[in-house]
């Protein structure tokens, strides 16, 4: 419970901060006010319409994607298990760059966040297809590096072949995510979603704690293994995939937060789901307020800040379990 | 004996390029163009079959003022192989065309001509100018420079307050005042609030400071067919929010992107919506 507080303190925090921080170096005490206030000033068009959206957006992404790196951890049983670096992140980044250029996302909004999804359940069917439930690193890396490269490759293409001339600088931002400028819109856009996805993946905790001590042991204890991967599936899909229709795809935040949460919780799956949902947030909305404190201008995308913190640990993971790869 | 075909080839080689050599001394007579601005400005001056290719933008009726007039001449894809293949004896681009597309060109022993793009609207006369004596009419090039004076000075409104006005792009650019937007917006009438950020000529100018700029007026960018995220900006409910600013829908591209006398169409849609402001204050 002390780190659950600590966890909620620190988002609270985060949050604050996320709202504080911007191009206008308002007053704090002025522009919490103007937050309230909603009297049509530009300083509360602000808070209210620019800074208080893309906040509640850090926590909601960040969750999702803590939460379905520890929930995919728990389940392969393999600490690289990691949406952004299986293909999940990338499958749903296309599944959203079709819905926008067919036009569908504009006569159906709704089209947006499901053709993501439909993107990342194609990605987690076919990584637990070749990697199989026990998911042995190599497979995993290897069928995630191809899932990724292909969506990426189908990305590009579709960006490309857009009419639109600026289609194709859209690259970078569904390859490396940002927050940048995002509003309500998306944040209603995406809140169902992902909220099924959190309630799917958080069910999964009993059954993530049986499975620590082996299938067998876990069918002997009532978990039913179907049942639990099409929760995953599905979970991890809603998630992930209504992440990335607003926020493009932002790697290795369900790489870091449950390696480092992991210790803090005694190793129990079940704890790690909420501990990691906690502590994506924290994560995105601290990198969120790094890049726009470091490139204020630039828009600076997320994926750079969460690749240069996540990709050291992915090496130092892939050195660890060199000798399982052995 | 093949060895001497190979000779008299060369020979009749060197004699056509001598011969091409010569003929650049009048005015050109196959001219290609592969840049929207020089294209159009080419499209007003040049002689009946002078101009020989236009570039595919300038078919365009999106972004190219002239498109009408344009589809006569076959487009190009502003390539060096397939402008090369159309013999042009000038070739017409600007300063921002693809340098390696101009330098195999002039390897290739062919004259090219770079324009930079308009920064201020003294500088459409000059473009003008230029133009008429690249392709020998520069009789036609100072009737236009003329009735371009003359329908500006008309044009230009000096009434106080000056609105401030905010030019919106996609991706948050905006133009300031040492652009051609800019100064149209200028001579209209507005005063540019991209000055208050200290962007000179332009630059990017993140949502946030734009709505604390709180513009009277905001004209966005135009709207490109199909759909990016990078246009997301331009419909950002911030925008909407902001009680006291009027936002004055999208600039038409055409007009305001080359230093020609479309400007004038430019500053005179800028102009009627300085005046429609007038009665509110």
């Amino acid at each position: 419970m002390k780190l659950a507080a600590t966890l909620c303190a620190l988002v609270a925090a985060l949050f604050l901060a996320s709202l504080l921080t911007g191009w206008v170096a308002a007053n704090p005490a002025a522009a919490l006010r103007a937050l309230v206030a909603g009297d049509g000033t530009p300083l509360s068009v602000v808070m209210q319409d620019i800074r208080l959206p893309r906040a509640i957006l850090a926590v909601m992404v960040g969750a999702s994607l803590g939460l379905a790196g520890a929930a995919l951890q728990g389940y392969l049983r393999n600490p690289l298990a990691e949406p952004g670096l299986i293909g999940v992140s990338g499958a749903a980044a296309l599944g959203a760059v079709i819905a926008i250029q067919t036009g569908l996302a504009l006569v159906f909004p709704l089209a947006l966040p499901l053709s993501a999804l439909a993107g990342a359940v194609a990605a987690v069917l076919l990584i637990l297809m070749l990697a199989g439930p026990r998911g042995g690193s190599i497979t995993l890396i290897l069928a995630g590096i191809a899932i990724s490269a292909l969506a990426g490759a189908l990305t590009s293409l579709v960006l490309n072949l857009s009419p639109n001339p600026f289609a194709a600088a859209d690259i970078v931002f569904w390859m490396m995510g940002s927050l940048a400028d995002r509003s309500f819109q998306h944040v209603w856009l995406a809140l169902p979603f992902m909220a099924l996805g959190w309630a799917l993946l958080l069910s999964t905790g009993r059954a993530l704690d049986a499975l620590t001590l082996g299938e067998d042991a876990a069918r002997a204890m009532g978990v039913d293994p179907f049942r639990l991967r099409v929760t995953l599936v599905l979970g991890t899909a809603s998630a992930v995939g209504a992440a990335t229709a607003v926020a493009g795809a932002i790697g290795f935040v369900g790489l870091v937060v449950p390696h480092l949460l992991r210790p803090f919780v005694g190793a129990r799956p079940s704890q790690l789901l909420w501990a990691s949902a906690l502590g994506g947030a924290a994560m995105v909305l601290a990198a969120d307020i790094a890049v726009r404190e470091v490139l204020p201008e630039r828009d600076l995308k997320l994926g750079v800040v969460m690749a240069l913190v996540g990709a050291p640990l992915f090496l130092h993971l892939i050195y660890r379990t060199r000798r399982e790869m052995a | 004996m093949s060895a001497s075909v190979r000779t008299s080839r060369f020979i009749s080689l060197v004699a056509a390029l001598a011969l091409s050599g010569a003929a650049a001394a009048g005015p050109p007579e196959r001219v290609v163009s592969v840049n929207l601005c020089t294209d159009q400005l080419a499209l007003m001056l040049a002689a009946p079959g002078q101009l020989v290719s236009v570039s595919r933008l300038a078919h365009d009726a999106e972004s190219s003022a002239m498109a009408e007039a344009a589809r006569a001449i076959p487009p190009n894809g502003s390539r060096a192989e397939e402008v090369y293949l159309l013999q042009p004896d000038l070739v017409l681009a600007g300063t921002f065309t693809d340098p390696a597309t101009v330098a195999m060109l002039r390897d290739l022993g062919i004259r090219v001509e770079l324009f930079e793009p308009a920064r201020s609207l003294a500088d459409v006369p000059a473009n003008l100018n230029r133009m008429g004596r690249l392709l020998g009419r520069e009789a036609q090039a100072a009737d236009m420079i003329a009735a371009y004076e003359r329908d500006l000075a008309a044009l230009s409104v000096d009434l106080a307050p000056r609105p401030r006005a905010a030019l919106y792009y996609v991706n948050s650019y905006t133009a300031g005042d040492r652009s051609l937007a800019g100064a149209i917006l200028r001579a209209a009438g507005f005063d540019n609030v991209a000055a208050e950020t200290g962007l000179d000529w332009g630059g990017v100018i993140p949502l946030e400071r734009l709505v604390m700029l709180a513009p009277d007026v905001i004209i966005e960018g135009r709207d490109y067919p199909g759909q990016a995220r990078a246009e997301d900006n331009l419909n950002h409910p911030a925008l909407a929010a902001l009680k006291d600013t009027r936002k004055a829908g999208h600039l038409t591209d055409r007009d305001w992107i080359c230093g020609t006398p479309q400007v004038l169409e430019a500053v005179r849609a800028m102009r009627d919506l300085r005046l429609s402001l007038e009665p509110a204050r």
